[in-house]
C-alpha cells in the first residue's frame, strides 16, 4: 500500500512547536500505525499457525523506520537483519505482499520464497532482509561502494542489532568504509538485548555508538522512541554522507515489547523495563502530541486509524485467498542461466 | 595464431579484456594493486585503471567479499581475488550465505554477478593451513558455479566468462602453476562454462581430472603408454555444474575410469564423478571407478609427508592397473 505521503519531505503546512511540518507527523503516524497493526496481525496469524517459520516482529521500534523513511530518498537504498516487517512497510511494500509473504503464497514480496525474514524488492531499493546476524553490515557497504562507483549522491542505510555490532564483519566494514569514504549510513537498533543476552552482557562497551569512534567515523546515540530525534539525526547524517564526507554511525536506542521472535517468552527482563518503555510508546505519544498540539484533529487520525483497519483485512484477505506457489517454482531463481543442468537423482 | 603464455598472463589478459570492454567490471583484493598482485596476476591493471577501478584492501576477506557482494547486487561486476582460497574461509558466510543465495531470496529480483578468485590446493611445503583444495566445498552449493583450471588458453577463455556471467563464480587456480606455460590463441574468444575437454585421446581407461593434478594425469598417460596401455585424459574444468555427459561418453568407449582429484576423498569431487558413471553408465563398467585422492589427513610440512599425502603418477599407474586387472 504505496500511500507513503512525499510531501513529508517538503513539508508544506504550519511548523510545529518542533519545526516538524503537519504532513511529516501525519506521514509518521499512518506508517507507525501500519507496521504496528500489520506486526499484530502476524503474531495473530502465526497463533492460527497461518504463518510458520521463525518470526521476529518490529512492535516498539516502529519510530525507527519512519524517523528513516522521512527523510531518505527512494533511490537510497536499505538492507538490514531478519527483525524487518516494519523496514520493508517503511520502504512503501504494500501491507498486502508482505502478508501474503508471511503466509508463504506466491504474491508474496518474493513468491513465498523469503517468508518473514527475507523481503527483497529491486523496485523499492530494497536489499533485505538478511538472516545470519551482521552479514548486511558489509553488504550495505558494498552496496554504497557501488553507489559511489557509479558517482551518484546516493547512500545506503545499512542497518542492524545490538547482536551484530559485535561481529567483526563491523569493524572490517566501519574500516574499509572509512577509509574508502563511502556513501554509507551505518545504523545499529539498540534494543538492548541479543536475543536473551543483555548489552552490557556482551562487551565491556556498551554505549555503541562509541565503537564508531575507534575509526574517527561520526558517531551519536539517538532517542529510537521519538520519530522527531530519528528524523533530525538521519537529515545530519544525510547531510554529512551526501556531501562526499564518508559514513555516519548512528546507535538509535529502541526497545522492542514482544520477544526475540514468537517463540521467546522473554524472562530475561522485567515487567516494569518492559512497561518503561511503552509509557513512552511512539504510536501513543505521537496520536496525544497530534492532538494536545492541535497538529492534527481528532478526525484526520480516525480517518488514518480506518484506513489502515481497512488495509490490514485487505493484507488478510489477499494472504488467504492467494495460491501457494507451484512445485516447479523450486528450480526456479537458483541462478540467472535459464538452462542450468540441475543434478535431478 | 597461438602464441606461448604462462598462467598468469592469460588471466591477466583476462581481467585486462573484461575491464575493457564493461565500466562495471572492477577487481578488489590484498596487494592486487600498488603491489601488482601477489602472484602478479593482476600486474600493470592499476596503471591502465586507476585506483577506482583495482583496489587494495586491508587484510580482511569477510569484510570485502561482501562489499563485492553488496555491490554486485547494486549492478556493478566484481572481481574478488583471494590470495589464496585457505584465506577464502573468512569469507564463507559471504559466499555461501549471501552470493550464492540473493536470487533465491529475492525470487529472482537481486542477482550476484560476482568472481571470487585464487589458488586453490597445495603448494609445497606450506602445512596443514595453506595447503586445501575448496573445489567440492564451493561445488556443494546450489547458486554458486565453480571453475578450477590451469590450462593457459582454458583459464583466459573461462575467466573471461565467469565475468560475463549473471551467477556467482568461483573460480580456482593454481599456486605452484602461475608461471606454467600454454599456446593461447590471439584475440577474442571465450571458452564456456560447464563443459571438460578431452586433453588426450585413448582406448583402454579414461582418467578424469582437473587443476594442477591434470599435469599427474597426462604423466601418468605418458608412462602408461609406453607400457602398452593407451589412456584418454579428460580435464573437468568446470566442477559445478559437472559435464558427465563428456565422462559418459568416454567410459563407453574405454570401460574403465580413474579419478584424480586432490580435494580429500570424502564426499570429494571424485564422489559425485564415481556416483554419476554408475548411475549413467552402470552398464558399460568393466571395473569400479578408482579414485586417486589427496590423502585423508591433514597436509604436514616434511617433505616425505607431502609426497605420501599428494597423487602421483605412480599412484595413478597403480589404480589403472588395478581397474585393468593387470599386474
Amino acid at each position: 500500500m504505496n500511500t507513503v505521503v512525499d510531501k513529508k519531505k517538503t513539508g508544506k503546512g504550519n511548523p510545529t512547536s518542533d519545526g516538524h511540518p503537519k504532513e511529516r507527523y501525519l506521514f509518521w503516524f499512518e506508517l507507525m500505525l501500519r507496521i504496528r497493526r500489520f506486526e499484530e496481525k502476524a503474531l495473530m496469524m502465526y497463533g492460527q499457525q497461518k504463518i510458520r517459520g521463525f518470526c521476529h516482529v518490529y512492535i516498539g521500534q516502529e519510530a525507527v523506520a519512519a524517523g528513516i523513511e522521512s527523510v531518505i530518498r527512494r533511490e537510497d537504498g536499505i538492507v538490514t537483519a531478519y527483525r524487518q516487517h516494519g523496514i520493508a512497510l517503511g520502504r512503501g511494500i504494500s501491507a498486502k505482499s508482505a502478508m501474503a509473504e508471511l503466509y508463504g503464497k506466491a504474491t508474496g514480496v518474493v513468491k513465498g520464497k523469503g517468508g518473514s525474514m527475507h523481503f527483497l524488492s529491486a523496485e523499492h531499493k530494497y536489499f533485505g532482509g538478511n538472516g545470519i546476524v551482521g552479514a548486511q553490515i558489509p553488504i550495505g557497504t558494498g552496496i554504497a561502494f557501488a553507489e559511489k562507483y557509479k558517482g551518484t549522491d546516493n547512500l545506503c542505510v545499512t542497518m542492524f542489532g545490538d547482536g551484530a555490532a559485535r561481529q567483526g564483519a563491523l569493524h572490517e566494514s566501519f574500516n574499509m568504509a572509512m577509509s574508502w569514504k563511502l556513501p554509507v549510513l551505518y545504523i545499529v537498533e539498540n534494543n538492548g538485548y541479543a536475543m536473551g543476552t543483555s548489552v552490557n552482557r556482551t562487551s565491556n562497551v556498551v554505549e555503541l555508538y562509541k565503537m564508531g569512534l575507534s575509526y574517527d567515523m561520526p558517531s551519536e546515540a539517538v532517542d529510537g522512541m521519538s520519530p522527531e530525534a530519528v528524523h533530525e539525526a538521519i537529515t545530519r547524517a544525510a547531510a554529512h554522507i551526501r556531501a562526499g564526507n564518508g559514513p555516519y554511525f548512528l546507535e538509535i536506542r529502541t526497545y522492542r515489547y514482544k520477544g526475540h521472535s514468537v517463540s521467546d517468552p522473554a524472562k530475561y527482563r522485567t515487567k516494569e523495563e518492559v512497561q518503561s518503555y511503552q509509557d513512552r510508546d511512539p504510536v501513543k505519544m505521537i496520536e496525544v502530541k497530534m492532538l494536545d498540539e492541535k497538529i492534527a484533529t481528532e478526525k484526520e487520525i480516525q480517518a488514518i486509524k480506518d484506513k489502515i483497519k481497512i488495509e490490514m483485512e485487505e493484507a488478510i484477505d489477499f494472504a488467504e485467498n492467494s495460491p501457494l506457489p507451484h512445485p516447479d517454482e523450486l528450480y526456479t531463481d537458483n541462478y540467472m542461466q535459464k538452462d542450468y543442468p540441475f543434478i535431478m537423482d | 595464431m597461438n602464441r606461448e603464455l604462462a598462467l598468469r598472463d592469460a588471466l591477466r589478459e583476462a581481467i585486462l579484456e573484461e575491464m575493457r570492454l564493461d565500466e562495471n567490471v572492477f577487481l578488489m583484493g590484498e596487494e592486487v594493486a600498488e603491489y601488482d598482485g601477489a602472484y602478479k596476476v593482476s600486474k600493470g591493471l592499476l596503471d591502465e585503471f586507476g585506483a577506482k577501478r583495482v583496489i587494495d584492501t586491508p587484510i580482511a576477506e569477510l569484510g570485502f567479499a561482501g562489499i563485492g557482494v553488496g555491490a554486485a547486487m547494486n549492478g556493478l561486476r566484481p572481481i574478488i581475488e583471494f590470495m589464496t582460497w585457505n584465506f577464502a574461509v573468512l569469507a564463507f558466510d559471504q559466499i555461501v550465505n549471501n552470493a550464492a543465495k540473493t536470487l533465491s531470496q529475492s525470487a529472482g529480483q537481486f542477482s550476484c554477478p560476482i568472481v571470487f578468485r585464487g589458488p586453490s590446493g597445495a603448494a609445497g611445503q606450506l602445512a596443514q593451513q595453506h595447503s586445501q583444495t575448496f573445489e567440492s566445498w564451493m561445488a556443494n552449493v546450489p547458486g554458486l558455479k565453480v571453475i578450477s583450471c590451469v590450462d593457459p588458453a582454458d583459464a583466459k577463455g573461462l575467466l573471461k566468462s565467469a565475468i560475463r556471467d549473471n551467477d556467482p563464480v568461483c573460480f580456482m587456480e593454481s599456486e605452484l602453476l602461475y608461471g606454467f606455460k600454454g599456446l593461447v590463441p590471439e584475440g577474442e574468444y571465450t571458452v564456456p562454462i560447464g563443459l571438460a575437454a578431452v586433453r588426450r585421446e585413448g582406448t583402454d581407461v579414461t582418467l578424469v581430472s582437473y587443476n594442477k593434478m591434470m599435469l599427474v594425469a597426462l604423466e601418468a598417460a605418458d608412462e602408461l603408454a609406453k607400457e602398452g596401455i593407451s589412456a584418454e585424459v579428460i580435464d573437468l574444468r568446470t566442477i559445478r555444474p559437472l559435464d558427465y555427459h563428456t565422462l559418459v561418453k568416454s567410459l563407453k568407449k574405454t570401460n574403465r575410469m580413474v579419478v584424480i582429484d586432490e580435494s580429500w576423498p570424502f564426499a570429494g569431487v571424485s564422489s559425485e564423478v564415481t556416483y554419476q558413471m554408475q548411475r549413467y553408465a552402470f552398464d558399460y563398467l568393466d571395473a569400479p571407478v578408482i579414485r586417486v585422492n589427496a590423502a585423508d589427513t591433514s597436509l604436514p610440512y616434511a617433505a616425505p609427508l607431502v609426497d605420501a599425502y599428494m597423487p602421483n603418477a605412480a599412484k595413478v599407474i597403480k589404480a589403472v592397473k588395478e581397474v585393468m586387472y593387470v599386474k
